[in-house]
């Protein structure tokens, strides 16, 4: 295992020692250490980060979704010049690109749907970020944390309804933040950022009518990814450093 | 004789004491809560969503919104977890600042709190002092930004300006003139920063006369004491943070113990409740008006002596001034890309959390690299709050409904985000 900083060496010793094989990758970024865990494992290891009298993580202060659809993926050609105008970098497919009819449809990603959360111990005042990645992309499925930490009732409740992940054991999963009888999960990189309906108020029906929206699917800025020469430097100078041949 | 069944009621989304889009279904027997099921979710934007696909600095403005009367800490999360994954840090100046508003922004809405809290529980007036004296912290927003309250003031790097050298008066018109502008202008003569020496002076009464209206009333003591009462284990465990946590006896204060901009540099106290109920959550929050108020003096102090630079000079994260930018082409690419463009966050990840005044506000962020966030998830300390309400709210009466949420806190721009 790699060396991590002197705030987090502790901790990831700590982590070593109980979680052991349980461990699928254990990262240090920008001063946070991050678990990764199989979801075979999830709740066990929930269980005992929570109870080990060395992690004592007694608060779980978050749990989100995340949908690694187009991860990496650009708008805009930065490596070498094209005649073409701005126009190629409206032509791509991100969700504020597109309406509900033309949605794409997203190919089988392995790793596509994670769940991660961010673990408090107020005992030894240190923070953890714990993350699996779903199974099955169909239908993702993760244990449920509500048995180890209450507050992860509504969290998970949230991630079902926003990203369609399942949470096996959870005793209430309802959606939570859509509005009743919603269809799609609104977070995932293939639902339009404009939505679906609209909803409005018809003074002839005397009711609440949903209606396709009817706004142009629109977003300003492409997205653009740069290599900036900064932080190639210094992506060269850890990797080097991680080789064991530090820069002369 | 009938028969005796328990009755189901909607309390909300329409209900004054419903602190805005609150939909809470409640199973009564009698008078008494047996389950509580809220239903959020009707000032749902998708905040998160919509960050992906703008450029970073578009989504501060969405910040503010969140938590709408503790603006400037949501957007510290926002910026703080941004400066991280970029490896960059805000002059000392700006630090001290943002520390500066952070607790102008606890008092706001603590005052805020307070005056609601009061009303929903049938004190009314402290509700109107409580109000007057936001009126005074919020000219300070409008001074610094512009804004009274949805100020985009932080911007990763720094602050967007520095404090204004003099404090904008009110002007004369129908309503104010005579004698009431001159008490209002009184304060007003010198800067910001003169303005904020003269009010956190003044406020440490303030804070005494809430505390004459309501510490000792007899109906605000029946109505506070043992409702809700939490224990330091539930708590933990609830996910509370802030205030929540502290009134049940857990000491813990982000502030304190993961120190952030210039908190490692202020001397103050974190007040601690014994007994985990709403009347301990209110000495809580009160006492903390008063932290913020030594907090507001230091920095005051500081800032005075201590001019400098409120915002790197680095052109691909902040633009350059205007008289740069006429005479200097590369300034001008520079503002033209950043304003077109934004600027590139090197791929990862993280979480940056703040003490909001009403908890734990935190933001994790995911960057692939792109001049726009990959993933935003906000965590919002209102909505593990409002989580726990079943429990809380499990045997008490139909009238203390009202006064767990008011001690809790609810905001619905931050928990339905």
């Amino acid at each position: 295992m790699s060396a991590f900083s002197p705030h987090l060496q502790g901790l990831a010793d700590e982590l070593e020692r109980w979680l052991g094989q349980k461990i699928e990758q254990l990262t240090e970024h920008r001063g946070q250490l991050s678990l990764m865990v199989s979801p075979d494992h999830w709740f066990e290891v929930a269980l005992q980060l929570r109870d080990e009298p060395g992690l004592a993580f007694e608060q779980l202060s978050d749990l989100c979704g995340v949908d690694y659809l187009g991860y990496g993926d650009d708008e805009w050609e930065t490596a070498e010049a094209t005649g073409e105008g701005f126009s190629r970098g409206v032509d791509a497919l991100g969700p504020g690109r597109f309406d509900w009819s033309q949605r794409p449809e997203a190919d089988a990603v392995p790793n596509r749907f994670a769940v991660v959360a961010h673990l408090l111990s107020i005992k030894h005042n240190k923070r953890l970020r714990i993350q699996c990645f779903a199974p099955a992309e169909d239908l993702p499925v993760v244990p449920s944390l509500v048995e180890v930490w209450s507050s992860a009732n509504w969290y998970e409740r949230e991630v079902f309804d926003l990203f369609g992940v399942v949470f096996e054991g959870h005793p209430d999963l309802r959606r939570i933040l859509t509005d009743y009888g919603f269809i799609g999960h609104p977070f995932r990189k293939d639902f339009p950022l404009i939505g679906n309906v609209t909803v409005r108020y018809d003074e002839q029906k005397e009711r609440v009518v949903y209606e396709p929206v009817e706004i142009e699917p629109r977003v300003l800025v492409p997205r653009v990814i740069r290599e900036d020469s900064r932080y190639v430097d210094e992506k060269l100078e850890s990797k080097a450093v991680k080789e064991g041949h530090p820069e002369s | 004789m009938s028969e005796i069944r328990n009755f189901t009621m909607n309390f909300g989304p329409q209900h004054p004491a419903a602190h805005g889009v609150l939909r809470l279904i409640l199973e009564l027997n009698g008078e008494t809560v047996e389950r509580a099921d809220p239903h959020v979710g009707l000032l749902h934007r998708a905040t998160e969503k919509l960050a992906e696909s703008k450029p970073y600095n578009q989504s501060i403005g969405y910040m503010d919104r969140l938590d709408y009367v503790s603006m400037m800490c949501n957007e510290h999360a926002y910026v703080l977890a941004i400066e991280q994954l970029m490896g960059i840090e805000a002059p000392r100046r700006a630090q001290y600042i943002r520390t500066m508003f952070d607790e102008i922004t606890r008092i706001l809405n603590h005052l805020m709190w307070l005056g609601s809290n009061a009303l929903d529980l049938g004190a009314m007036s402290v509700f109107l002092y409580a109000f007057r004296e936001r009126e005074n912290l919020m000219d300070c927003y409008e001074a610094v930004s512009g804004a009274r309250m949805h100020a985009t003031y932080y911007r990763p790097g720094g602050v967007y300006r520095d404090l204004p050298d003099k404090m904008p008066k009110v002007a004369e018109s129908r309503w104010r003139k005579g004698k009431d502008l001159e008490r209002m202008n009184k304060w007003r003569e010198g800067s910001l920063l003169d303005f904020l020496d003269q009010f956190t002076e003044d406020f440490y009464t303030k804070v005494d006369d809430y505390e004459t209206l309501l510490t000792d009333n007899r109906i605000w003591k029946q109505r506070t004491v043992g409702i809700g009462a939490v224990s330091p284990e539930r708590a933990l465990q609830l996910g509370f943070t802030g205030p929540m946590l502290r009134g049940s006896g857990v000491a813990w204060d982000l502030r304190k113990k993961r120190a952030y901009a210039a908190y490692d540099q202020m001397n103050f106290d974190i007040p601690v409740g014994s007994n985990g109920d709403c009347y301990d959550r209110y000495l809580v929050r009160i006492e903390e008006m008063r932290q913020s108020t030594h907090i507001i003096r230091q920095c005051v102090d500081w800032l005075r002596a201590n001019p400098g630079p409120v915002m790197l000079r680095n052109f691909k994260i902040s633009p350059p001034t205007r008289e740069e930018m006429k005479d200097d082409m590369e300034a001008m690419i520079h503002h033209f890309k950043l304003f077109t463009e934004g600027y590139c966050v090197p791929a990862g990840e993280t979480y940056a959390s703040v003490e909001a005044p009403k908890g734990e506000f935190g933001c994790y962020m995911v960057s692939d690299g792109a001049n726009k966030p990959f993933r935003v998830h906000l965590r919002a300390p209102g909505f593990a709050h409002l989580s726990a309400m079943n429990e809380m709210a499990q045997g008490h009466m139909l009238a203390d409904i009202a006064a767990l949420i008011a001690t809790q806190d609810i905001v619905f721009g931050e928990i339905d985000r």
